[in-house]
């Protein structure tokens, strides 16, 4: 069983410029068109696999991007978008930004670029697949594993 | 003896079917996109992963709801097709959504509800043509047994109730969910109501949804090759055809418009159902 073959995707945007945003949503498009690959962006964080995040962490926020990542059930793997949901970006030091996706939840891939381009982010999120494969085999043989990834 | 092995192929094909034909449904949309689109198989994917996921739960009661869906929409199946009797086939088929509006409304989840309200509605705009079906079968063939009805002889039943057919594939878009009247719940992301009543559903729970789902389609589309059988042998293959006609065209449908608010849905179904079936009605009245 893979879960690599079915992954569901679930896009938030911290406090991105939309610019990461649009790059995600191109990705989707006939163009890239990432269903090919089984991915489907799905608005619900309860059947997504994979949490993909823009922009960078701040005050307002943060607490709805740990909800987000709380609701998905294991295994899940997250994906920071852009240099700002890598490292806060051009934005690191404004007086309300905490910094990039991983000063609020645990983040498995980076992918860099401002913006990040389609090719980068579906390449981000199939090296996200293999995790997604790695924390599953975990999950089934360890119990531990089922409490939090 | 036939209605029994009918009825088990049923059981042990249907999902199989389902997904197969939720994989060409996918297949044929991404292809109307210009996308190249994934896998037939992928919903079968979807449906392993899903069992594999851990089950969050809002409530515990959800699941066994949700389960219960399946089992009700599973026993309407089989009835169908070992040939009982359609009214009973209508009402376990009703039952069954009974439980999928009450696993959404045992959240709290305002999307939840809403698509749990949302299936309500879309219930009283279907559930009269589906009435009027098993009605309308009855005053053309003087029988609401399913066996007997296939077994009939003379021409296709579709000839004599042209009206209930177009009405009955209007409201098989409501059935099945799928745009314009996805009002309850969509496939699609970045909506106003999130999933609707699928919203706090996830693993196992997600799964049953889905299964429920491929019985249900092929329960439908056994009950559009109803319309065509005459007991033959050419029937049962026009049978298969029309099916897979009135398949494709709900996947049109469903790429080619755009939700509507649920009042126009209301409107619009019973107003085909009223002018269809009534028309229909009325001139087969005519003609006893
Ligand atoms: S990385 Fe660049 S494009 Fe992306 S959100 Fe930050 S500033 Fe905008």
């Amino acid at each position: 069983m893979k879960l690599s073959r079915s992954p569901w995707l679930i896009h938030y945007d911290c406090s991105s410029c939309n610019g990461c945003d649009i790059e995600v949503l191109a990705a989707t498009m006939p163009r890239y068109d990432v269903e090919r690959f089984g991915i489907i962006n799905t608005g619900d964080p309860m059947h997504a696999d994979i949490l993909l995040t823009t922009g960078g962490c701040n005050h307002q926020n943060a607490p709805v991007l740990k909800q987000i990542y709380e609701q998905m059930p294991n295994p899940k793997v997250v994906v920071a978008v852009g240099t700002c949901a890598c490292t806060g970006g051009v934005f690191k030091d404004c007086y309300n930004i905490l910094g990039g996706t991983d000063t609020v939840i645990p983040v498995d891939v980076y992918v860099t670029g401002c913006a990040a381009r389609p090719e980068s982010i579906i390449d981000g999120v199939v090296q996200a697949l293999a995790i997604l494969d790695q924390k599953y085999e975990a999950y089934t043989t360890d119990p531990k594993a089922k409490e939090g990834n | 003896m036939m209605r029994i092995v009918l009825c088990v192929v049923y059981l042990i094909a249907a999902p199989f079917v389902g997904c197969l034909l939720d994989g060409c449904d996918r297949k044929i949309t991404a292809r109307m996109q210009g996308r190249q689109g994934p896998s037939v198989y992928q919903p079968w994917w979807d449906l392993q992963k899903l069992l594999a996921k851990e089950r969050l739960m809002v409530n515990p009661s959800q699941f066994y709801l949700m389960a219960s869906y399946t089992v009700f929409v599973v026993i309407s199946g089989a009835l169908f097709f070992c040939g009982s009797d359609l009214l009973l086939v209508f009402f376990a088929l009703t039952t069954s959504e009974m439980f999928m509006v009450l696993a959404a409304s045992t959240t709290s989840s305002p999307y939840s509800s809403m698509g749990a309200n949302r299936e309500l509605i879309q219930m009283t705009s279907s559930e009269p043509m589906v009435l009027l079906t098993a009605v309308g079968l009855y005053l053309a063939t003087g029988t609401f047994s399913v066996a007997e009805t296939a077994a009939m002889g003379g021409l296709p039943i579709i000839c004599k109730l042209p009206g209930f057919f177009i009405g009955f594939v209007f409201i098989l878009t409501i059935k099945m969910r799928k745009s314009p009247f996805d009002v309850s719940t969509s496939h699609h992301a970045h909506q106003e109501m999130v999933k609707g009543v699928t919203t706090e559903m996830s693993g196992a729970t997600l799964a049953c949804e889905t299964i429920a789902n491929w019985y249900e389609h092929v329960m439908l589309m056994g009950i559009i090759g109803l319309f065509c059988l005459n007991g033959t042998v050419w029937s049962m293959l026009l049978a298969i055809v029309v099916a897979l006609a009135v398949y494709f065209l709900e996947v049109l449908i469903d790429n080619t418009s755009a939700r509507v608010k649920w009042q126009t849905m209301f409107k619009l179904a019973w107003g085909v159902t009223i002018v269809c079936a009534g028309v229909n009605l009325f001139v087969l009245q005519m003609l006893r």
